[in-house]
């Protein structure tokens, strides 16, 4: 990479809490792109099998390139795979609603959903970022979330208003997911400390982007906002801070086992 | 093959030809294309069906054994190369389902053969994938096999077969060189991944022989494919072909082919090799393979699972005609 950190705004942050801040958005890649490619052959429609392969890729590609540059500031020489596969479920910061199984194909949608519409509203902010490396994966990644978000978008509304039994399936996921939305608006230190240099947004001030995005969205799917529910993560206890569901460490033993067993082979 | 012991329809001598079907077997001998709105003998058409929805079941089913390894690939990178590798075959039904479809036979009506149990896919992929180099072991050999019955696929006499297999070709010599990417890693790598990789070939190596199908020499139903140009080569050419093209490969991974008898044979500039368990191959054909009910199983559950979703988009697309009629 051209330029010495200094050089660029992550400079102006800590390492530590640019790094940890880089994982949360690498990781809920990661995690999100495994719990897609969960589908692969299992999809309802050979087009839905095609779909969700390439968005899977898609958000493994962005991983790639989020904790590549994770491991570039930190620099202990680690790579984005040693990040991926070496890390236990503590030091993993991806949202809970990334880690939700599957469920139906419209718990998958509706968590799709869900986070696109937080994902858009994120990376276009960081296009904007004073970090030129962040500004260029995120005008990279924007491109194919925005992408994702109109096939979720308008699979939800289809669902949503199709038969008796889709809309029964896309509110009962909705009800069933709503509750791990807020963790993707809580601000604490680390995403001050990195909006303070300009690097990101708060996440706070995504939230009437994706408000008005899922209101809009839902209406036309003739689907029921759950309204103010108890949210999960939010009193700094989420997956944003390394407290998971137990879901994680089943997504990690699949995972990483390969280099667990043979520690140090190349593949 | 991906399609193996298709029935051909009817096997006419000229005298016994009508003139239209006379006419019919001159422009295939002249290496013309067949497109769909033209005439063409009712058997060709279905064999044709069977040929070509045989190989589009084989593309979505072969989806299994390697999606089974996407989640627990060792590298971000191995594990963006196999979901590309896993889409792509996905698109490769597609397109073949579209190129039967012309035809007159519907996806849906295809689908159901498949659940039913009236149609067959490859029996390659009834074999479990067990270790990570069995990722490696497919890409190279059972790709392989198949770039070996495709490319010449591409001159068959059926137009949209025939671009269809030009489009999938180029993603297999693809899928073929990952593989083998994968193979040459682990042969160059710790004890533990090379023994993976000589086990990998162990498994693979007789059930991508038997790809090709038993001989069929002496087969009607392969004369009569021959001679509409549906099949270009006899099964024992390509599995000639098929050996003498592995053999090296395996010898420049430092890997040893499984077959005792497999020697050089100077005289018909080819090896001379054993012959798959052909017992094996019919009992994996009936139904009776290491993983047949889970992969048929698979696919019958995703598609009963989706009912519901296909069902809802249908419904929404009545509703959105329906107000649009409304509102002119
Ligand atoms: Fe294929
Ligand atoms: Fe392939």
């Amino acid at each position: 990479m051209a330029g010495s950190v200094e050089a660029n705004a992550v400079g102006a942050v800590d390492r530590a809490v640019c790094v940890e801040w880089l994982q949360r958005v690498g990781d809920n890649a990661l995690i999100l792109g495994h719990r897609v490619s969960e589908w692969c052959g299992h999809a309802p429609a050979l087009e839905e099998d095609i779909a969700l392969a390439n968005q899977a890729l898609d958000l493994i590609g962005q991983c790639q390139l989020w904790l590549g540059l994770a491991a570039e500031v930190e620099g202990k020489g680690r790579t984005a795979d040693q990040i991926a596969y070496l890390r236990d479920a503590g030091a993993f910061r991806n949202l809970l609603l990334v880690e939700r199984p599957n469920g139906d194909f419209g718990q998958t949608l509706i968590r799709q959903f869900l986070f696109d519409a937080f994902h858009i509203a994120l990376l276009r902010a960081l296009t904007e970022s004073s970090d030129p490396r962040v500004a260029g994966i995120a005008a990279k990644a924007v491109k194919e979330v925005a992408y994702h978000l109109e096939r979720s978008a308008d699979l939800v509304v289809r669902l949503g208003d199709g038969t008796a039994e889709s809309h029964d399936r896309m509110q009962k996921a909705l009800d069933l997911l709503f509750p791990y939305t807020g963790e993707m608006f809580t601000d604490d230190a680390t995403d001050r400390a990195m909006a303070e240099a300009g690097i990101a947004p708060l996440p706070s001030r995504l939230k009437p982007e994706w408000d008005r995005t899922v209101a809009d969205v839902l209406e036309e799917a003739t689907l029921t906002q759950p309204g103010q529910v108890w949210q999960h993560g939010v009193k700094g206890q989420g997956g944003k801070t390394g407290v998971h569901s137990e879901y994680l460490g089943f997504i990690l033993a699949e995972m990483q086992f390969l280099q667990r067993a043979y520690p140090g082979a190349t593949w | 093959m991906y399609a193996q012991l298709v029935k051909s329809e009817g096997s006419k001598s000229r005298e016994e030809m009508t003139p239209e079907e006379l006419s019919f077997q001159d422009r295939i001998d002249r290496g013309e294309k067949v497109e769909p709105k033209e005439w063409m003998p009712e058997g060709y058409r279905k064999t044709l069906i069977r040929q070509i929805g045989q190989h589009a079941h084989s593309e979505i089913v072969g989806q299994l054994p390697e999606g089974n390894w996407i989640t627990r690939a060792p590298t971000l990178e191995r594990k963006a190369i196999l979901l590309a590798k896993v889409q792509d075959e996905a698109g490769h039904g597609l397109y073949l389902y579209s190129a039967a479809e012309t035809l007159g036979v519907s996806r849906d009506e295809l689908m159901e053969k498949l659940h039913s149990g009236n149609m067959k896919y490859s029996s390659i992929f009834n074999y479990p994938t067990l270790t990570w180099a069995d990722m490696g072991a497919v890409g190279w050999l059972v790709d392989g096999a198949a770039i070996m019955n495709q490319v010449p696929l591409q001159r068959t006499s059926y137009g949209p077969y025939s671009r269809a297999m030009i489009r999938i070709c180029k993603e297999e010599s693809f899928h073929q060189r990952q593989g083998y990417d994968i193979m040459m890693k682990m042969c160059a790598g710790t004890p533990e991944q090379k023994a993976m990789a000589q086990d990998a070939l162990n498994r693979f190596w007789y059930p991508a022989l038997m790809m090709f199908g038993p001989s069929d020499k002496d087969s009607i139903h392969s004369a009569q494919s021959m001679a509409w140009k549906i099949k270009m080569n006899t099964n024992d050419e390509l599995r000639q072909k098929f050996v003498d093209q592995t053999v090296p490969q395996a010898k420049y991974l430092g890997l040893t082919v499984p077959d005792e008898n497999l020697v050089w044979n100077e005289e018909k500039g080819g090896h001379d090799f054993s012959e798959p368990d052909w017992s094996e191959f019919f009992a994996v054909i009936a139904g009776n393979g290491p993983c047949n009910a889970e992969r048929l199983g698979a696919r019958v559950k995703a598609w009963d699972d989706g009912a519901w979703f296909r069902e809802g988009l249908m419904a929404h697309a009545d509703k959105a005609a329906a107000r649009r009629i409304a509102a002119e």
